[in-house]
């Protein structure tokens, strides 16, 4: 029998490096195939040259054993190859009947085709209802959409991009159930991911990359976790020193019942949050995304103002109404999620972006920009956490994320913040940096900084938090030692099932199945 | 690739031109001579042309500073308008006519002008979020029925034979010609240093540093902590006192009067003159100086060869059309997006 699917000698380069080198892999029918590997080891350019969104320089590509000749993303669909992108791309105006439907290549009927994404989302056990609104659904729920648009056109090989980075651990033993179903009827799957556990548990072949190379092939499930993540990372595994916290006496940041209307119809009302994090401590906010975590964070930094002052206390003066610039006199620093366009102005060259916010520091004289001075302090940053740039005078849009990250991460700690807030640390960053920006934070910590974390990898906080925080539609938990807590009893609590029954949303519904 | 785009629209233009020309009848070599060159081959004529440059570089540094902040401030004709009856209410009416305060008075007043009808629509975009391209176009329209109104009723000069004018100012409201026979004045100094505070501000200093990260990435800067309405404040208000100032200089420099014809449209070139100008300052000065030569050609070709006197304006919608249509080419590319295979095509790749 012919494989599914075969890459032969793939490669792919870039302008400078070299994306996918002589990559070769075969995944069987009914087969879930695992391609693992760190951010920037080359996954993302081989799934879409296999989708045909990118063309290899030279290899060839089999499906049921015929060579595919002119490729694109058209090709694949006629072929049955389906994709599920880890950024899902969905119109929230719309409902989920009409989001599919645009998608359709052919004629469709809306009721109809509304009857047929009911019935297959239960035959596959992830019931969603066609009609209700996009903006309405929780990231998992919209995930759900995705798929069911890839399992209408009845596909043979489906290919999963890291799908299990915005869920609950809850939600994934059921997305698991539903691959594993699906891959019984005999689609293919490739599935994405850096995560091993979950490699281990659902895939049965994986084929590793490294640096664009295929650096190994395995069985997971008879493989040990030790000996994947040496063919992920190569030899040396990066470790983390987390000494004990020494809390200081007073807290450095205090909220108080701080409740707020959420901005646009989209977002979520945040409901009399309180709690504290002192210096020399990490705390995190655990979470699935869309829980109020934006509208908290964007409370916190100032971006947007509260009219209760004392709602937020930062070193105990009232910071709430304040602006940014105000708070971090008080000793704010913050790293936001989004490190292009928030974090960084994208056309700006890295010394133009440390004047962002070190302004105060000595790169602003007179009333003048220091040029000299904002060069010397962006390059004491890129040497000190090993930025890869082209100097201070490389623009910010020009790094990967991975080194903007620690770019950014590098600028607010050089401010010697007495509070940090960390926004996603180490979203998109591949393992060396995230444990280098990790171990970067708890350094800080142990300095004596007041540290706020919010992540929705359970696995970062569970590394580097003293105390986790949850927040679910809007409401945070009391605070859980990390030592006393484990990811049940925060995943439980990320579905809101143990916080008072006055608040099944739509949300946690459909979490819960 | 930012400078390319306005050299490669001025080329287009003249191409575009030629075949204008052409199609009118006449000779498109000869006649872009009696365009572009002519005009610049006396002392008068460089006169004319530094004469009208200086306006247009004027109120575009004003612009450009709003502009790099995203800050639309398309009434630069109002603002100069303003500033013009401003300070000639001041040339006109001041108790002493010779005294040698009058001129700096006139000055401060233009700004101030400029500057108040600016302000409006700052006002509206920062408290009630208006949209400031449409409070500051509409504003031009007040403006010049304003200076209508007056050039018709209260400021008409009682012995002008009922022409719509104002009496001439007094001779120390003037600024000094250069040399009599020719129009240049004092008043291009005014926008010399006007270029090199542009430039002080927008690469130097920290206020223009948060202004070009307003309007680069608004949300970097409220990430920051940059005030939103500082930017729009500021931002319109440097265009209102540049656009003012010209005004003033205008009245008291080639005009001396006040008329319903006080600007030809330098507040609208202006526009075109930043972005030619890339919002830079020396790019600016380039920009003003080829605007400026469009304004004489199409004086010139008027008077020589009989042409329509839209062609000026032609020529400038011609040059702002190609420099946008570069702009585009240069920061994206067309591709062609083939149809979706069908079963014939997948029997082939077969």
């Amino acid at each position: 029998m012919h494989p599914r699917l075969e890459l032969r000698n793939i490669s792919k380069r870039y302008p400078g490096v070299v994306a996918n080198d002589d990559v070769s892999l075969s995944i069987q029918p009914g087969e879930i195939h695992a391609v693992l590997g760190e951010n920037g080891a080359g996954k993302s350019t081989l799934m879409k040259i296999i989708y045909g969104a990118a063309h290899a320089d030279s290899g060839e590509i089999y499906c049921d054993g015929n060579l595919i000749l002119a490729h694109n993303p058209a090709m694949s669909r006629a072929l049955g190859i389906e994709m599920v992108y880890q950024h899902f791309a969905l119109f929230e105006s719309v409902s989920v009947v009409e989001n599919i439907a645009l998608s359709a290549s052919s004629a469709f009927n809306l009721p109809s085709l509304a009857e047929k994404i009911r019935e297959l989302s239960l035959r596959y056990g992830m019931p969603i209802d066609p009609h209700r609104q996009v903006h309405d659904l929780s990231v998992g729920e919209r995930q759900r959409v995705e798929i069911v648009r890839c399992l209408l056109q009845a596909p043979k090989l489906l290919i999963l991009d890291e799908p299990t980075s915005v869920l609950t651990p809850q939600a994934v033993v059921k997305l698991f159930d539903t691959l594993r179903q699906l891959a019984a009827e005999g689609c293919s799957i490739v599935y994405i991911s850096h995560k091993l556990d979950e490699v281990q548990e659902l895939c049965d072949t994986a084929t590793v990359l490294r640096n664009g190379k295929v650096t190994g092939t395995a069985r997971p499930k008879e493989t040990t976790s030790l000996e994947l993540a040496r063919m992920m990372v190569g030899s040396k595994l990066p470790e983390m020193h987390v000494s004990p916290a020494a809390p200081s006496e007073k807290p450095v940041l205090e909220v108080r019942d701080l409740s707020a209307k959420a901005r646009d119809h989209f977002g979520v009302d945040l409901k009399d949050v309180s709690f504290n994090v002192h210096g020399g401590e990490i705390v995190g906010l655990a979470g699935v995304s869309g829980n109020g975590q934006a509208e908290l964070i964007a409370l916190l930094s100032g971006e947007r103002r509260h009219g209760q002052g004392d709602a937020i206390k930062i070193n105990g003066t009232p910071a709430a109404s304040l602006r940014p610039d105000e708070r971090r006199k008080l000793g704010l620093a913050f790293v936001p999620e989004e490190r292009l366009g928030r974090g960084a102005v994208p056309s700006h060259t890295l010394w133009e972006n440390a004047v962002l916010t070190a302004h105060r520091f000595g790169t602003v004289r007179k009333g003048l920009v220091d040029r000299r001075r904002a060069a010397a302090f962006a390059s004491g940053i890129i040497d000190r956490f090993k930025v890869k740039a082209n100097g201070p005078a490389a623009t910010a849009q020009s790094l990967s994320g991975g080194n903007l990250q620690k770019y950014i991460v590098g600028r607010e700690i050089a401010l010697a913040p007495k509070l940090l807030l960390v926004s996603q640390p180490t979203w998109g960053v591949d393992v060396g940096a995230s444990a280098f920006i990790r171990q970067t934070i708890v350094d800080l910590s142990r300095a004596g900084t007041a540290v706020f974390v919010v992540s929705e990898e359970l696995d970062e906080l569970f590394e580097i938090c003293d105390r986790l925080l949850v927040i679910c539609q809007g409401r945070v938990s009391p605070p859980l030692l990390r030592t006393s807590t484990d990811r049940e009893e925060i995943g439980l609590l990320m579905t809101g099932r143990t916080m008072g029954k006055d608040q099944t949303g739509s949300s946690s519904v459909a979490l819960q199945d | 690739m930012r400078i390319a785009a306005p050299v490669l629209a001025s080329v287009l233009t003249l191409i575009v031109g030629s075949i204008f020309f052409a199609s009118l009848g006449h000779d498109p070599l000869p006649t872009l001579y009696a365009f572009f060159v002519e005009p610049l081959s006396s002392m008068n004529g460089l006169s004319e042309w530094l004469l009208k440059a200086s306006p247009l570089i004027l109120i575009a540094c004003g612009l450009a500073i709003g502009f790099r902040a995203n800050v639309w401030n398309i009434g630069a004709e109002g603002q100069f308008i303003m500033g013009a009856v401003a300070a000639s209410g001041v040339g006109l009416f001041w108790s002493d006519p010779d005294s040698a305060l009058l001129l700096p008075l006139m000055f401060l007043a233009g700004m101030a002008a400029g500057m108040a009808w600016a302000a409006i629509p700052a006002f509206l975009r920062s408290r009630m979020n208006t949209n400031e391209i449409l409070v500051t176009l509409m504003m031009t329209y007040i403006a010049t029925l304003f200076l209508s109104y007056l050039v018709h009723g209260p400021w008409r000069d009682p012995a002008g034979f009922n022409y719509p004018q104002t009496a001439l100012l007094p001779a120390a409201a003037m600024f000094q010609s250069f040399d009599p026979a020719y129009r240049l004045n004092s008043s291009i100094f005014i926008t010399v240093v006007a270029v090199f505070l542009m430039w002080l501000f927008t690469d130097r200093s920290f206020l223009g540093y948060k202004m070009s990260v307003s309007g680069a990435a608004p949300l970097a800067a409220r990430y920051a902590g940059f005030r939103e309405s500082a930017a729009v404040w500021i931002g319109l208000l440097a265009g209102g006192a540049a656009a003012g100032i010209a005004g003033m200089a205008e009245a008291a420099g080639p005009l001396g009067q006040l008329s319903p014809q006080v600007s030809p449209g330098y507040g609208f070139a202006a526009i075109i003159v930043a972005f030619i100008g890339r919002l830079n300052a020396f790019g600016i000065v380039l920009g003003g100086l080829l605007m400026s030569l469009l304004f004489l050609g199409g004086e010139g070709v008027q008077m020589t060869l009989a042409l329509p006197s839209a062609l000026t304006r032609i020529f400038q919608g011609i040059l702002l059309f190609f420099l946008l249509a570069a702009d585009f080419f240069i920061f994206y590319r067309i591709r062609l997006v083939r149809p979706a295979p069908d079963a014939h095509a997948l029997e082939t790749a077969r």
